[in-house]
């Protein structure tokens, strides 16, 4: 017996042989990404979900004023209008993007201030404007924001004011770096907990399984807003913002990682029987090696999807938690703190713009559930 | 025998049934023409994607989706639907969702699947969905209804009818509840039925009895029957006139009889002709002799295993425990071919695993010694202690698509084995996959393609190829040609038999297929229930069985020659002390 003989035979190739497509070498994420593709909600949600986050990170630059400037002259002033074109003195159309002013009179019985748009007076806006000086990601020190007034001082008001005279168009980007990090920094933490305990609990069985499934169907049955609520009160007021950020997450994975944990497993369960897994058994792989090179692959696709769609649940958590108080406080921004602001019905009456942040919250929301399903759908393309 | 215009039922005229996704057309049925008489048995015969289940399911018009009738008629003739008025009914031309081809179908034509646990709803009893079936078609109340579904349940052989009406379908066997799928298809009298590929899920014995009842109740009724398979034994045991069907075209038509003695066609006469190879042993099994003193690589000695059910916090063991395995023993001689033969549930599968020790065997002993070491008892070995052993006895799976990894390469697939034990790297792998490739039959430039690009064929070459990477001494082939059409059956037991005399391999090949045993085995052991009831020669096995269940296993057989039809008559085999 050599190892030449076999290949000395040349056999001719049998009769079944058929010429092979161009998908024949595809690899996973080609095929993913194809069929990722078809689906169009999906697509278009990932453009939206590309450009929140690039919002997120760059919100500094974007925000044409610091989230905590405030101006008492115009407090609950209503959007203004951009407009991009001016009639100069001849009467020709130029180009002049501008914002016009407001006109402030207040009603003697009520003492309400009403604003009245005033076509006569023009703001002048433009692009790459400079500004305070101010921090990108607290290292570089900038002069320059993307949008603003070109007369320092001058109200801008893309998306109105609110009770103090703050920016609510500023407010809502800084708020979304807080809302999307928070869903991220949760998810990941849950994501730890859940592959790791939900792979021991499917690949070993036995007692490990018991007692980890019995695990998470306590923490299950716990009552969560209550837990959350009560968590959130027992955090002392007095720690510094980003402590309290921290715990947030943390208090919010706590939770998350059970369906995870679930997922997993099931993945691992179904793997376990199949026959390329015994198959690689035979091959003489390796406990790890049959975990991470035979079975990852298969689920991990799966579990990008499961992730994506739990990101949602998160965020819609630290909204509601910041909206009853509970959560973040003040001085952070995010979209329920915003929100916080809109609780009463005076704000429903005399400021809707309030409920800005929650329209924010359902776009990425919409957004993420959109591009999980087409993962998911994307997740297993060998299935036909 | 008289053929007029008043025995047709049904006529196919120029059908055709593409499937259009957006990258290409798929001609399922090409131009079809068929003709079906009252009380004559059409087979429609073709190998897997022919196009033969399309093509029945364009007659009921329930195509599915993207799938659309192209072209052609379907014509019903003699019809007793009030709204056809006595006229002849194009079936293609109706609306596949409308009201009148939902009175067409069930009760003019009728249909029964392959897999009859797929279509009995598992909450209803059998009872109930016969009587909906009833009801459905024809003015009955409940008590009438009910009374009805007994008689049929009786007139297909279902034992204590009156009490088989109120089970569930997860109470009966697979044979019962196909033969139950069949008393809900005829209860309305249908001037057709469709049988698509309805044994081939079954036990070779229970088919020989599904299909003797088929007989007996068109008989009964006079019905049209279009059966379809891909088995030519069961075209030979139950046809009248048979179609062949290749790429979705009617390749050759004709009486039973013709198209066996004298095949037209180059697709029937290749087709057939790889059904009669696996009639007789091969050629290079026959060359082959046992080296005089060899030595014997694996001795297994009451081998015992038992599922026990799953002990749980509120669960006591012991309930519901199955010994799949009981008391088996056999050896092997170096460069042997033993076959296990056997229906699902004897525990073939079991005992080959249980020898790889994949399951962990409750009792008994398995000797394997390897090329000049001494002999080892695998059982008495703990589990981590069995991967040096593996590099010497390798398993072919069944399912050439659930066993190569879909996120692997070939290159990976093959070479994993090399990898693992140390034996190759790098371009050196590389180089030995493409030695292993060229050696099955593949093509080495493929190596870096996924699993999903090859054909059941090319994907069982890749299982085997990775079977022989570590120059085994024994394979165990589990199945390893059933998901194969009959004419790449023979290719693949031919490339065993070559790496059999090549590697000097010994085979255990486990098939529910005789004639696969018969092909490339030295010897044969039949199972049942767990035992091995009889073991010996192949030819001895085969030609002059000596016990009885082997008796009922034969002679249950369908042979692919229709002139010995009936001539071998049936055994059946009752245990005693059955439970």
């Amino acid at each position: 017996m050599t190892a030449s003989s076999p290949a000395a035979t040349g056999d001719p190739l049998p009769p079944d042989t058929v010429p092979l497509g161009p998908a024949g070498s595809a690899s996973q994420l080609r095929l993913m990404w194809g069929q990722f593709k078809r689906h169009r909600m999906a697509m278009v949600s990932a453009i939206v979900l590309i450009m929140i986050y690039l919002t997120a990170a760059f919100c500094e630059f974007l925000a044409p004023f610091s989230p905590i400037a405030f101006n008492p002259r115009y407090t609950y002033a209503p959007p203004q209008r951009l407009h991009l074109f001016d009639r100069d003195a001849a009467g020709q159309l130029v180009f002049m993007p501008h914002v016009n002013g407001y006109k402030v009179t207040i009603d003697p019985v009520a003492l309400r201030r009403t604003f009245i748009v005033d076509d006569k007076v023009k703001h002048p806006v433009g692009l790459f404007v400079a500004s305070e000086p101010y921090q990108m990601w607290g290292l570089i020190t900038l002069r320059r924001k993307l949008i603003g007034p070109l007369v320092k001082g001058d109200p801008m008001y893309l998306l109105g004011a609110d009770r103090l005279g703050r920016d609510m168009l500023s407010r809502i980007l800084y708020g979304t770096r807080i809302s999307m990090t928070i869903g991220l920094i949760g998810v990941t933490l849950s994501l730890v907990l859940g592959i790791v305990l939900g792979g021991l609990s499917g690949y070993y069985g036995g007692w490990i399984d018991h007692i980890i499934q019995r695990t998470i169907e306590f923490v299950l049955s716990l009552p969560t807003t209550p837990l959350w609520l009560g968590l959130a009160a027992a955090m002392p007021t007095n720690w510094p913002p980003l402590r309290i950020y921290l715990c947030i997450t943390i208090i919010l994975s706590l939770i998350g990682w059970t369906s995870l944990a679930r997922v997993v497993r099931g993945r691992f369960l179904s793997l376990r029987t199949e026959d390329f897994v015994t198959a690689a058994r035979l091959d003489g792989a390796g406990e790890s090696r049959i975990i991470f090179r035979h079975m990852a692959p298969s689920f991990i696709s799966h579990i990008i999807a499961e992730v994506s769609l739990a990101i949602p649940g998160m965020i819609l958590a630290e909204t509601a938690l910041s909206f009853l108080g509970l959560g973040l406080q003040p001085p952070m921004v995010s979209w329920g703190v915003l929100l916080q602001e809109a609780q009463n019905i005076r704000a429903i009456a005399t400021a809707p713009w309030l409920f800005a942040p929650g329209i924010a919250v359902v776009i990425a929301v919409l957004a993420l559930n959109f591009v999980g399903d087409g993962l998911r759908d994307a997740a297993d393309p060998y299935r036909q | 025998m008289t053929e007029t215009d008043g025995d047709i039922v049904l006529e196919v005229k120029d059908l055709s049934t593409w499937f259009e996704t957006r990258h290409e057309t798929v001609k399922a049925v090409d131009h079809v023409s068929l003709t079906l008489r009252h009380g004559r048995t059409l087979c429609v015969v073709g190998e897997s994607g022919s196009g033969k289940s399309v093509t029945a399911r364009s007659i009921l018009n329930i195509v599915p989706k993207p799938g659309r009738i192209v072209t052609g008629e379907v014509i019903l003739h003699n019809s007793t639907l009030e709204w056809a008025g006595g006229k002849p009914i194009d079936l293609a031309a109706l609306h596949p969702r409308g009201r009148r081809i939902r009175t067409v179908r069930g009760r003019e034509i009728a249909m029964i699947f392959q897999e009859p646990m797929a279509s009995l709803s598992p909450v209803h009893t059998i009872g109930s969905q016969i009587v909906e079936a009833i009801r459905l078609h024809r003015r009955m109340n409940q008590a009438e209804a009910r009374a009805l579904a007994v008689e049929m349940l009786d007139r297909v052989r279902i034992p204590r009818p009156s009490q088989a009406v109120d089970s569930y379908p997860f109470e009966f066997s697979g044979g019962m509840r196909q033969r139950a799928m069949t008393a809900m298809a005829l209860v309305c009298e249908p001037k057709l039925l469709i049988a698509d590929e309805p044994t081939t899920a079954l036990d070779v014995t229970t088919q020989a009895e599904i299909l003797e009842l088929m007989k007996n109740l068109q008989s009964l009724y006079g019905m049209a029957l279009m059966f379809i398979t891909h088995d030519m034994g069961v075209v030979a045991e139950i046809a009248d006139e048979v179609a062949v069907m290749h790429q979705g075209r009617v390749v050759e038509h004709g009486p039973v009889n013709a198209i066996f003695a004298a095949p037209q066609h180059p697709y029937t006469q290749r087709l057939l002709n790889s059904v009669l190879v696996l009639e007789r042993r091969s050629h290079r099994a026959l060359g082959r002799s046992l080296r005089p003193g060899a030595d014997t690589i694996l001795d297994v000695e009451n081998l015992g295993m038992r599922f026990d059910s799953r002990r749980g916090l509120f669960r006591t063991s012991g309930e519901g425990a199955v010994q799949a395995l009981d008391s088996v023993a056999f050896s092997l001689a170096r460069g042997e071919s033993l076959g296990i033969v056997g229906e699902s549930g004897s525990g073939k599968t079991t005992l080959g695993r249980c020898v790889l020790r994949i399951l962990e065997p409750t009792s008994g002993r398995i000797r394997f010694k390897r090329r000049s070491r001494e002999p080892v008892d695998l059982a008495a070995l703990p589990a981590p202690a069995m991967k040096p052993y593996w590099e010497a006895m390798r398993l072919i799976f069944q399912d050439p698509f659930a066993s190569l990894n879909p996120r692997m390469t070939l290159l990976q697939i093959i070479g994993e084995p090399l990898r693992n034990y140390g034996i190759a790297s790098g371009s050196e792998l590389e180089h030995r996959v493409a030695t292993l490739m060229q050696r099955v039959g593949l093509s080495p430039e493929t190596m870096r393609r996924y699993p999903h690009a090859f054909s059941g064929g090319q994907r069982q070459r890749i299982g085997i190829a990775r079977a022989i990477a570590l120059k085994p001494e024994l394979i165990v082939a589990d199945e390893a040609t059933s998901a194969l059409d009959v004419s790449l059956r023979a290719q693949i037991l031919d490339l065993l038999l070559d790496l059999g005399h090549e590697l000097e391999l010994s085979y255990i090949i486990i098939s529910h297929d005789i004639s696969v045993i018969r092909y490339m085995c030295d010897r044969v052991a039949v199972m049942h229930r767990g035992r091995i009831v009889e073991i010996g020669e192949t030819g001895s096995v085969c030609d002059d069985p000596q016990h009885p269940y082997t008796r009922s296993l034969i002679s249950a057989i369908p042979k692919p020659d229709p002139r010995q039809r009936g001539r071998a008559g049936r055994i059946r085999y009752q245990p005693n002390g059955a439970n």
